[in-house]
C-alpha cells in the first residue's frame, strides 16, 4: 500500500522559545512543565504516524490533546517545529514542513483538501459559489468550475440549493457544502477537523453514514479528528489515541478496543459498547485450538454439543447437533430461518458480533462457526468466547 | 513660586517656536507647491461645482433621487431623498448645499482612498498599528482651530483647505473601521482560504474584504457624517457653501438664516447617511 501521509517524530510548539522549548521535549517533559519553564505550549510531542493511501485514519484524544494540531500540520496551518510531515504528491512525497511557498499552495489546491468544525463557509456567497472556492483559488477556468461544482453538490444532494446563501442553510446542511468544497478540488488526501462535531446527534449519524458511503465510491485518503469514540469507532479504519500531545496508541478499532495500551485508553474505551466494535474474528477460537474428536470431527465449544466434519479442502463435510446431523446455515439471513434446532450457524470473520449472538440466541446457544470467503473452516465461537469478549476478561 | 517650577517654566521647551519654524521653513521652501497643489485643487472643485449647478436643479435633484433607488432598491428612499432636497431648493439654499456636497463627497472619498490600505496594512501588522495609533489620536482629538492655522498658511483661502481639514479630521475612522473590519474576519474563514491554497492577495480580496465590506461601509457613513461635521469650521478659511451661511447667521446673529442653513445640513446629512448605509431598503 501507497503511504499518503507520513508525519515523522513531529513536535508542534506555540511561542518564542522553541530551542529550549525543543530541548525540554527530549527531557521528556510534560506540557505543564514546558509551560511553567518557558512559557509555550506544546502542540504535540515526537508523533509519528503512517497514513496510507484509502484509510480513514482517525486521531482521537480529549481537549487539547493535540490530535487537531498535528492534523493541521499536514497542510502547514500550523508549522512544525521539528520533524517531517510527508505528504503524497503526484509520483513523489513533498516535505510539507521544509517546502517552498509555491509548492505548499500547490498542495492545497491540488493534494489536500480540509473540512472545519465550524464550517468556515463565507457567508456572503451562495452554496455553488462556496463550493467553487477551492477551484477559483486554483485558477480553473469558471466553465469547468461550474461543471464540477453541480456534480459535487449532485453527489452530496445539495444541488436544489445551489443559489442559497450558506447562512440560509442548517448545521447539518451547512457541513455538507464544506464536504462538497472540499471533494471539488479532487484532492486525494482529505483532512477532517472534527467535522460532524458542531451537529445534533441525529444529523452527525446520517453526516457519518454519507462520508462512509462517499469514501465507498471516492476512496480518498482520510486524516479525521474526533473526540467521540463511537465516531471513531465507526468510521475509522484506523485510530490513534493522543494523550497531552504524545500519541499513546495506534491501531485498528478492535485492537484498541481489546488491548488498549494503557490506563488513560482504558478510560476512554470504558463506555464503548463492544457489540458495535468486535467482530466474529476478535473473538473465534481458533480451527487449530479446538478440540478434535474421532476421525476428522472438530468440538465446536467445550461443552461438546456440536461438532463438524472437515474434509481435506478444509470445508464442512457434515455437522452433528447434540448427536443428531445438523445442517449449517447462514447467520447473515438469520430472522429468515425458521427456528429449529438441528441447524448450525456459521458467520464470515467480519461478521459483527451482535449478529453473532443473535445467532447463538436463535439456536439456543450453540456455537457459530467461522468460515472464510472460500467457505473454509476457520474457527468458532462459543458462548464463553463472547462473554469474555464483552466482559473484557 | 517654589523652585522646581521655577526651572521648569523658565527652561520652556520651545515647542511652538519649533513647530513654526517647521512650517515657516515648508512656506519659504516648497510655496509654490503648495500654491500650485491648492491651486488646481480650487479649480477642480470649483470647476465640479460649476458643472452641477449648470443643470436645473430639479434636474440635479431627480438624478440624485434616482442613484439613491440604483444604491438602496428603495422607492420610500427615493421620494424621501426627492423631497428632502426639494425643501432645500425651497430655502434657497441649492447653491451652497451644491458646494458643500462636493466638499464633502470628495472628502468622504479622498479619506476612504487613503484610510481604507492603511487601515488594512494596519490590521496585517500590529506593529504598524501600535505606532498608528498615537497619530490618529492626535488628528482626531487636536483641536479643529489648531490645524486650520498651519493649513491656512499652507494652501492660502478657498475649497482646497477647506477639503484638507476635512480630511485630516476624517481619515483616522475609516482607518480605525478597516482595521477593526479586517481584524475581526472570523479566522475559521480566514484558514479556509489559507487551507485551500489562496495567496495572500487572494486572501485579501476574497475573504477579508468582503467579509469586512459592511464594517468599512459603516467607515463610509461614518466619514460622511464627520466631513459634514467639518463643514462650518471649513468655511472659516474660504470654503464655500453652507458653513458659510452659518458663519455668516453667526457673525450677524441672524436666527432664521442660522435654522435654514442648519436644517439644509441636517437634511443633506439624512440623505447622505441613508443612501450610503448597508443594509436600506431590501438589498442584504
Amino acid at each position: 500500500m501507497t503511504v499518503a501521509v507520513d508525519f515523522k517524530n513531529v513536535d508542534i510548539v506555540f511561542g518564542a522559545d522553541q530551542a529550549g522549548s525543543l530541548a525540554l521535549i527530549d527531557g521528556g517533559a510534560t506540557r505543564a512543565e514546558i509551560l511553567e519553564k518557558t512559557g509555550n505550549v506544546l502542540g504535540c510531542a515526537g508523533a509519528s504516524l503512517t497514513v496510507h493511501e484509502g484509510e480513514i485514519s482517525v486521531l482521537m484524544g480529549l481537549s487539547g490533546s493535540g490530535k487537531s494540531t498535528l492534523l493541521r500540520a499536514v497542510n502547514r496551518l500550523n508549522v512544525v517545529s521539528r520533524g517531517q510531515v510527508l505528504v503524497k504528491d503526484g509520483d513523489g512525497t513533498v516535505d510539507v514542513v521544509t517546502c517552498d511557498e509555491v509548492t505548499l499552495r500547490r498542495l492545497r489546491q491540488k493534494q489536500v483538501a480540509m473540512v472545519f468544525q465550524q464550517f468556515g463557509l463565507l457567508p456572503w456567497r451562495t452554496v455553488e459559489e462556496n463550493v467553487g472556492l477551492g477551484l477559483e483559488l486554483a485558477g480553473v477556468p469558471e466553465a469547468e468550475r461550474k461543471e464540477r461544482v453541480q456534480r459535487q453538490l449532485k453527489l452530496v444532494n445539495l444541488d436544489p440549493w445551489s443559489k442559497k446563501y450558506a447562512h440560509e442553510l442548517s448545521g447539518g446542511m451547512q457541513q455538507r457544502v464544506g464536504l462538497a468544497r472540499a471533494f471539488a478540488t479532487e484532492a486525494p488526501i482529505l483532512l477532517m477537523d472534527e467535522p460532524f462535531s458542531a451537529l445534533d446527534p441525529l444529523i452527525r449519524t446520517k453526516l457519518q453514514d454519507e462520508l462512509l458511503q462517499l469514501q465507498a465510491e471516492l476512496k480518498k485518503t482520510i486524516i479525521f479528528v474526533s473526540h467521540d469514540l463511537e465516531e471513531a469507532l465507526k468510521i475509522g479504519t484506523h485510530i490513534t489515541i493522543m494523550e497531552g500531545g504524545r500519541i499513546v496508541q495506534t491501531g485498528a478499532p478492535e485492537d484498541i478496543v481489546l488491548r488498549p495500551a494503557n490506563d488513560y485508553v482504558r478510560d476512554f474505551i470504558a463506555n464503548v459498547n463492544p457489540l458495535s466494535v468486535l467482530t466474529a474474528w476478535n473473538v473465534m477460537r481458533d480451527r487449530r485450538d479446538l478440540e478434535e474428536s474421532t476421525d476428522g470431527w472438530v468440538w465446536l465449544d467445550r461443552r461438546k454439543t456440536t461438532r463438524f466434519k472437515i474434509d481435506e479442502h478444509g470445508l464442512v463435510a457434515a455437522a452433528e447437533r447434540d448427536g443428531k446431523p445438523a445442517v449449517w446455515v447462514s447467520c447473515t439471513d438469520i430472522e429468515a430461518q425458521p427456528e429449529e434446532t438441528a441447524q448450525v450457524f456459521w458467520a464470515a470473520p467480519g461478521t459483527s458480533l451482535k449478529t453473532v449472538m443473535m445467532a447463538m440466541h436463535r439456536s439456543q446457544t450453540a456455537p457459530v462457526a467461522l468460515f472464510d470467503d472460500q467457505s473454509r473452516f476457520v474457527g468458532a465461537i462459543g458462548v464463553r468466547d463472547v462473554l469474555s469478549a464483552v466482559l473484557r476478561r | 513660586m517654589d523652585p522646581i517650577s521655577k526651572f521648569l517654566v523658565a527652561y520652556k521647551i520651545p515647542i511652538g517656536p519649533w513647530g513654526k519654524a517647521f512650517f515657516g521653513f515648508l512656506t519659504d521652501n516648497f510655496d509654490t507647491v503648495f500654491r500650485t497643489f491648492s491651486n488646481s485643487l480650487n479649480f477642480l472643485l470649483d470647476g465640479i461645482v460649476d458643472g452641477l449647478l449648470l443643470l436645473p436643479p430639479v434636474l440635479l435633484i431627480a438624478l440624485i433621487a434616482l442613484l439613491a433607488y440604483f444604491l438602496q432598491r428603495s422607492k420610500g428612499l427615493a421620494v424621501a431623498v426627492f423631497l428632502g432636497l426639494l425643501f432645500i431648493l425651497n430655502q434657497n439654499l441649492w447653491k451652497q448645499t451644491v458646494e458643500t456636497l462636493v466638499l464633502v463627497v470628495a472628502a468622504a472619498a479622498a479619506s476612504m482612498a487613503i484610510g481604507v490600505p492603511l487601515g488594512i496594512w494596519a490590521a496585517h501588522k500590529p506593529k504598524v498599528y501600535r505606532i498608528m495609533l498615537p497619530v490618529l489620536d492626535l488628528m482626531q482629538t487636536l483641536p479643529t482651530f489648531v490645524y486650520l492655522i498651519p493649513v491656512l498658511t499652507l494652501f492660502g483661502l478657498g475649497n482646497a483647505p477647506g477639503l484638507i481639514v476635512t480630511i485630516i479630521f476624517v481619515i483616522p475612522t475609516s482607518v480605525r473601521l478597516t482595521h477593526l473590519g479586517v481584524t475581526s474576519v472570523p479566522k475559521s474563514i480566514v484558514e479556509a482560504g489559507e487551507a485551500f491554497g489562496a495567496t495572500k492577495r487572494q486572501l485579501l480580496w476574497k475573504v477579508e474584504l468582503p467579509s469586512a465590506l459592511p464594517t468599512i461601509m459603516a467607515g463610509l457613513t461614518q466619514s460622511i457624517m464627520l466631513s459634514l461635521s467639518m463643514v462650518v469650521f471649513a468655511a472659516l478659511i474660504g470654503a464655500g457653501g453652507l458653513g458659510t451661511e452659518i458663519n455668516r447667521a453667526l457673525g450677524s446673529r441672524r436666527i432664521d438664516l442660522g435654522l435654514e442653513a442648519g436644517l439644509a445640513i441636517v437634511v443633506l446629512a439624512i440623505v447622505l447617511d441613508r443612501m450610503t448605509r448597508i443594509g436600506v431598503g431590501g438589498k442584504k
